[in-house]
């Protein structure tokens, strides 16, 4: 299950640098929800092709086992940090000092 | 798709955002630079993980379905757009959104 601790830790670690090392606070405005909204389909369908056509694979050990249309439920936990952590960066380096 | 399997995948995220640039005039490729630096230090921590996962044979690549073009630390090329390719997607996003809702507040208003 490495690939479920280390996602779970990507998760929690892009939650605290938006709520607290950023002070950003992406995760309690609506613009972030409604841009994951759009993204989340996005995101199943590519999953799914990468992972329904063996593009990639996983090690049976590093992984839960559970999937969603086809892939780990570990990637769209990697996803949403991956897109937590970048709006979160984006939103800060925009920000007139 | 043959080799091209993961490049069409990224191809298919290319499309369906860059598109946002023109039609909401979100102008994140015009901010390239703000973009890079934003990017940049989230893409360099995901990579790591990338390449001890891959060490440890967490997840593997289907040879015949990438272009085989291996980076540094055994990484496919098309790993290493996938995480330049989807941040600017989900930056477009969230511009987007706020063109057509300029009132919600994303926290870098001035």
């Amino acid at each position: 299950m490495s690939y479920t601790i280390t996602a779970t830790t990507f998760l929690i670690a892009s939650a605290l640098f938006d709520l607290f090392g950023t002070k950003i606070g992406l995760l309690r405005r609506r613009a972030f929800w409604s841009s994951y909204a759009i993204i989340l389909p996005f995101q199943l369908l590519t999953n799914w092709w990468l992972t329904s056509r063996n593009i990639v694979m996983y090690r049976s050990g590093a992984i839960t086992g559970l999937r969603i249309a086809s892939a780990p439920v570990e990637d769209l936990l990697f996803g949403f940090a991956l897109v937590l952590s970048v709006l979160t960066l984006w939103v800060r380096v925009g920000k007139r000092p | 798709m043959g080799k091209w399997g993961y490049v069409g995948m990224l191809t298919f995220t290319v499309m369906g955002s860059f598109w946002l640039e023109i039609a909401f005039k979100v102008q994140v490729l015009r901010r390239i630079r703000r973009a890079a630096v934003a990017i940049l230090p989230i893409a360099a921590l995901f990579l790591i993980w990338d390449a001890l996962a891959i060490a440890h044979h967490d997840w593997y690549f289907d040879p015949n379905q990438i272009l085989g073009i291996i980076g540094p630390f055994h990484i496919p090329l098309e790993e290493y757009l996938f995480f330049l390719v989807v941040p600017l997607a989900a930056i477009m996003t969230i511009e987007a959104v706020r063109r057509v809702k300029p009132h919600w507040r994303i926290g870098d208003e001035s």
